[in-house]
């Protein structure tokens, strides 16, 4: 098997409050392969963007990595010095955020932002690296894209915005591309448009995309595999189609029936009772015992179960589910 | 002015038990810029018309969705029904009466998309959810403690701030408020659109049950079409600020007569379309401070031909629905 582009062991991210410790992120464990997209879902709070940021080393403090690995194309980057961690990230990683007008300098033209980009980490002259970035911007599908090259970010629409986001997080050539909610803020048309970008950029350049989202619908249109977190820790792990039609976690399955399309024709969408805990009030035991049917004793009182107490591997519980929803 | 002359409702239905009726509804937005700088520039008014020409009827205890991206005008159109924004032309009937400033004293009640910005930091839940009953002037004792537990929330929960709640929560004080004065009609703005799936399904449970329970009529407003079906009896779909295609929400979903409409359909992500490769839509919605001539989705359209361009197309009735496209399938 080869050598995957990033992987994940058992990372725990800490953040120290008055309150106590925190921990956003309870040692979480993934791979992700040259072009294969990971989906990663979970609600608000849930810790999947706390997670991107410890990958790319980001996190704001007081927040820090507390324990495991980040290997990316088998080297360790979690544990390199600040500058170096830095090339990294810049080389190696590209990052799509959700608001595409937050993650572009609004006094800079958009071709500025690409050229500079491309020559602090490929040896290029400045007018091949202006080469590359028309031949960015065309190719993630901005029309007139020689002439658009120098237009500042506010000239162009939320839709065009977020490709030049996803062009400048290509600029690099990266292997890893992080993209946290990058439809969040679009129309249905537009989202749909840059899914089929990221799905095409994936497969043609072999790139490993991490996709946080909230919505189910985007991971089973763009992802090879699910991850879903809840409370910081993840619940469950497998492929689209498994995790989707037949859930392991209890907490996947109401995920997954509390979609309005999981419920077609009826009356009532299925719900999960209550919400999820907040961090610092986490319960003993599995996190979701709270809201579990069918959570017992065992739940309620033993560690947090986690992947490897599956049989299959699957998901973080004592009795994971076999079969549909 | 337009008149609302296009108003097309099948003859059948009008007969029937309409709690609303917004006929020929328009509004435009001066967005001109400042009056020195037209001066010095030389430059003209600018209007953005938001809404044009809107007609459709809403029967009693029923849900009418609203769908359509940003730009749409779907807000626009909600704010003009509850009567927090005149009409640049045109009327809203409900129960046969004028709404206007009046309506927004009990009968129609909005529930807001943001829980976060919807309800005033500084009151306690039990003047929030009081406040549409005290301002006509009622008594308002134990309403909010009575509601919260209605909305699912308990009665002790009425003397705490709204930052105590999370989203799903301050939602359902939210709802609790529109409730409060016994209106007929709720206008529900992308209810559910800042929470997350599973709360969502709490909301929407809930809404449908206070429905049935009060015998509610909603207006519902969302760009989620999963949600959509769910909620509606049905659907108007509004494209650049035109109505362009009004159905009942099972023909809408199997048998769209509108390109708009289809386009929509497939672009939508569904849960069970692993690695589909959807046909992805082409361009973007326009400006609407200059919109295309002729019908506005011609730039987009795969049927647009020369009549597009040149003249909008008017509102037929198709089955149970209506469509405006000159070449309706």
């Amino acid at each position: 098997m080869p050598v995957p582009v990033l992987s994940v062991r058992d990372l725990s991210v800490e953040i120290p409050s008055r309150y106590g410790v925190m921990r956003p992120v309870d040692r979480v464990s993934f791979d992700i392969a040259a072009g294969e997209i990971l989906g990663v879902v979970g609600e608000s709070g849930a810790g999947k963007s706390m997670t991107g940021n410890a990958v790319i080393g980001l996190l704001a403090r007081p927040a820090h990595i507390s324990g495991g690995e980040v290997w990316l194309m088998g080297q360790r980057i979690d544990t390199l010095a600040t500058e170096t961690k830095r090339r990294i990230r810049g080389r190696r990683i590209g990052m799509v955020f959700q608001d595409p007008l937050t993650s572009l300098n609004p006094l800079l033209t958009v071709g500025q932002q690409l050229t500079e980009t491309i020559l602090e980490h490929l040896a290029v002259s400045k007018k091949e690296a202006r080469q590359r970035s028309i031949q960015l911007l065309q190719e993630v599908g901005i029309p007139a894209a020689a002439e658009r090259i120098d237009s500042y970010p506010h000239e162009f629409s939320g839709g065009m915005r977020q490709r030049v986001v996803i062009a400048l997080a290509l600029s690099a050539e990266p292997s890893l591309v992080i993209a946290d909610e990058p439809t969040t803020a679009l129309d249905v048309s537009v989202q749909a448009q840059i899914i089929g970008l990221l799905k095409r950029l994936c497969r043609e350049r072999g790139v490993a995309v991490m996709l946080v989202t909230h919505d189910m619908g985007v991971i089973a249109e763009a992802a090879d595999r699910v991850a879903v977190m809840y409370a910081g820790r993840l619940a469950e792990i497998g492929s689209v189609r498994d995790v989707i039609l037949t859930p392991a976690h209890h907490y996947a399955r109401g995920l997954m029936a509390s979609t309005p399309l999981a419920s077609l024709g009826m009356r009532r969408l299925r719900q999960i009772p209550g919400s999820m805990p907040r961090l610092g009030r986490l319960p003993q035991g599995c996190a979701f015992n709270p809201r579990c049917e069918q959570a017992t004793q065992r739940c309620r009182v033993d560690p947090t179960p986690t992947l490897s107490d599956d049989p299959n591997g699957r998901a973080a519980c004592w009795y994971p589910l076999k079969g549909t929803i | 002015m337009r008149t609302p002359s296009e108003f097309t409702v099948p003859k059948d239905r009008r007969a029937s038990d309409s709690l609303v009726s917004v006929l020929g509804l328009s509004r435009t937005f001066d967005v001109s810029p400042p009056f020195l700088n037209r001066l010095i520039e030389r430059l003209p008014k600018r209007t953005l018309k938001a809404v044009t020409d809107v007609s459709f009827n809403v029967e009693r205890g029923t849900v009418f969705a609203l769908v359509g991206e940003s730009g749409s005008g779907k807000t626009t159109i909600g704010r003009m029904v509850v009567g927090l924004m005149e009409p640049s032309a045109g009327n809203v009937l409900i129960d046969g009466e004028r709404s206007g400033p009046d309506s927004r004293r009990g009968g129609v009640q909005m529930v807001f998309q943001d829980p976060y910005a919807s309800l005033n930091p500084r009151w306690r839940v039990r003047d929030i959810i009081a406040e549409p009953v005290v301002a006509q002037g009622g008594k308002a004792t134990g309403i909010a403690e009575q509601l919260l537990e209605k909305v699912g929330l308990s009665a002790d929960d009425a003397k705490l701030f709204p930052h105590q709640f999370s989203g799903g929560q301050r939602q359902r004080i939210g709802i609790a408020r529109a409730l409060a004065s016994n209106p007929k009609l709720i206008v529900c703005d992308e209810p559910t659109s800042a929470l997350d799936v599973s709360v969502q399904a709490q909301v929407l449970n809930l809404m449908s049950d206070l429905k049935d329970e009060f015998g509610l009529t909603y207006i519902f407003i969302s760009h989620d079409l999963t949600v959509v079906r769910h909620m509606a009896d049905r659907i108007g779909v509004l494209y650049l600020g035109r109505l362009v295609e009004e159905a009942p929400v099972e023909e809408l979903f199997t048998d769209a007569k509108h390109p708009y409409t289809r386009m929509l359909l497939e672009a939508a992500p569904r849960m069970d379309a692993f690695g589909r490769e959807a046909s992805i839509p082409i361009g973007e919605i326009p400006d609407p401070i200059s919109p295309p001539p002729g019908c506005a989705f011609h730039p987009r359209c795969p049927l647009a031909t020369e009549v597009c361009r040149r003249s909008v197309p008017a509102m037929q009735p198709v089955n149970k629905g209506r469509v405006a496209c000159h070449h309706a399938l």
